[in-house]
């Protein structure tokens, strides 16, 4: 393949470089997305090329670690689209009723906030204690915050409003305790929770899952790399189970479209066929 | 032809100008239009529809991996960046907020500015902050056509102010005269 532009060049080899030495593979992210992170990260580290960075991610193990946060965006919220939860409660949630027991998988699940609103749901709905949440992140600083539980307290008013918008039934003050300037959830929305490292793009299949949410990940991928992952949500489904993307997330481009049946169009919930 | 896409930057009072620029042109106005508009992280999509009901182009909010057409308008979605692919394909992220908002007009003028380079065209319209600053001195840097609205024409003449500050744009111009401009380009 020839570059017409010597920095594209130079990024390519540069991922090529994270992933032969760190194992994290960004080559087929988003272009514009990565580009834009690493011309960010060279104008604050000072370095006069992307080439200088690549001889600095092979040497400095900090830096490389440093790079590695700014290529994983953990920007997230409590409820974030209050009425996808709506739709979840409405929706979703009669199909788990059927099971004696729920796993559910959230792929890319950053510091925690999603995987917190929907033991909140649960609980509310009689179906936590029966139910084992995988909350997965390729980002290990991320996963450690959300086993914490302590986000900042100014979050928490929009966060309030979004529990109360997406048809939260108690007050949302009674899942968390005050600290100075953060909340700290609690300990029983944690029990059922299994926080683990794993890589969307070179991990496999690890259980069988009734519900899937993968949201606001996939749109960093290209459409190759978002086909695969399909596949391994496909491969970690059981029949009948369902999958919930972001809001501007679709799988209409993806090969196994037809495979699954739209239960919410609108708010990307989808059931795989028997 | 030779520039290929342009792309628009609005804040405050951009419903006002953008209603009369997506009015305006004709059916024959092939160039895609790529719009960042600041608006807040729950608006609902009826703005765009009413946009497209009076337009004679498809005026559409652009979806991810999305193939970029001529004869259209695409909006970026609220809480959303938008940016454009080497492939001229759109990509969305839910990055940080940039100069405060997103989706952010340097997101979108600068990833344009690389996919483009000189077949762009930017053009900063009315608002009170610096976004698109940054964004339209790259797309100068890579060879694009720049333009202002005429501070003394905009409803809130912070942000084509701004502009002011990093370069010299190719033109200063009322709305009215960027439509012309523009029609005049096919
Ligand atoms: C923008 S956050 C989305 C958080 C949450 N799902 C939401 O919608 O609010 C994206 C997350 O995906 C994770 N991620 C990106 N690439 C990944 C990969 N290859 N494997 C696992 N997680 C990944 C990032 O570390 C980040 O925490």
């Amino acid at each position: 393949m020839q570059y017409k532009d010597t920095s594209d060049l130079e990024i390519s080899l540069l991922l090529e470089a994270i992933y032969r030495k760190h194992g994290y593979d960004f080559r087929q992210y988003s272009q514009a997305h990565i580009r834009r992170r690493i011309m960010n990260r060279m104008a604050i580290s000072g370095f006069a090329d992307v080439s200088q960075m690549q001889s600095k991610v092979l040497n400095d193990e900090e830096f490389a670690s440093e790079l590695l946060q700014d290529l994983s965006i953990t920007v997230t919220e409590m409820f974030r689209d209050p009425t996808f939860y709506q739709s979840l409660r409405e929706k979703v949630i009669p199909i788990l009723k059927t099971y004696p027991f729920i796993k559910i998988w959230h792929a890319g699940c950053a510091t925690g906030e999603e995987a917190y609103s929907m033991a909140i749901l649960l609980q509310e709905e009689g179906l936590y204690d029966r139910t084992t949440i995988y909350a997965t992140d390729f980002n290990q600083l991320a996963l450690n915050r959300a086993k914490e539980g302590i986000f900042s307290n100014k979050m928490i008013k929009e966060y309030t409003v979004n529990y109360q918008l997406s048809g939260g039934k108690e007050s949302f003050s009674s899942y968390y305790t005050s600290s100075y300037d953060n909340v700290i959830m609690n300990q029983s929305l944690k029990k059922n929770i299994v926080w683990a490292n794993h890589n969307l793009v070179t991990d496999s299949v690890f259980a069988e899952v009734n519900l899937i949410l993968c949201r606001n990940v996939l749109i960093y991928f290209d459409k190759n790399l978002q086909n695969s992952v399909q596949t391994l949500f496909y491969n970690s489904l059981i029949n009948g189970g369902v999958l919930c993307l972001g809001s501007k997330e679709s799988l209409r481009y993806s090969d196994l479209y037809s495979e699954y049946q739209e239960m919410d169009n609108k708010q990307r919930i989808f059931k795989k066929k028997y | 032809m030779r520039y290929e896409a342009i792309v628009i930057g609005v804040s405050s009072g951009g419903m006002n100008v953008l209603k009369i620029i997506s009015a305006a042109l004709p059916t024959d106005f092939k160039i895609p239009i790529i719009v960042v508009q600041h608006v807040g992280a729950h608006s609902d999509s009826q703005w765009i529809q009413l946009l497209n009901e009076k337009s004679n182009l498809h005026v559409k909010e652009a979806d991810e991996k999305e193939k970029i057409e001529n004869g259209k308008i695409y909006f970026a979605p609220p809480n959303y960046h938008l940016l454009i692919e080497k492939d001229k394909t759109f990509s969305l992220t839910i990055d940080e907020r940039v100069n405060f908002a997103r989706p952010a007009i340097d997101v979108l003028f600068e990833s344009a500015a690389e996919a483009y380079r000189n077949k762009l065209i930017g053009i900063v319209l009315t608002g009170s902050n610096n976004d698109g600053t940054k964004g339209i001195k790259r797309i100068k840097e890579c060879g694009g056509l720049t333009i202002i609205q005429d501070p003394k024409t905009a409803e809130s003449p912070y942000m084509p102010m701004s502009v002011l500050t990093a370069i010299e744009p190719d033109h200063i111009l009322s709305i009215e005269n960027i439509i012309a401009f523009l029609i005049k380009l096919k």
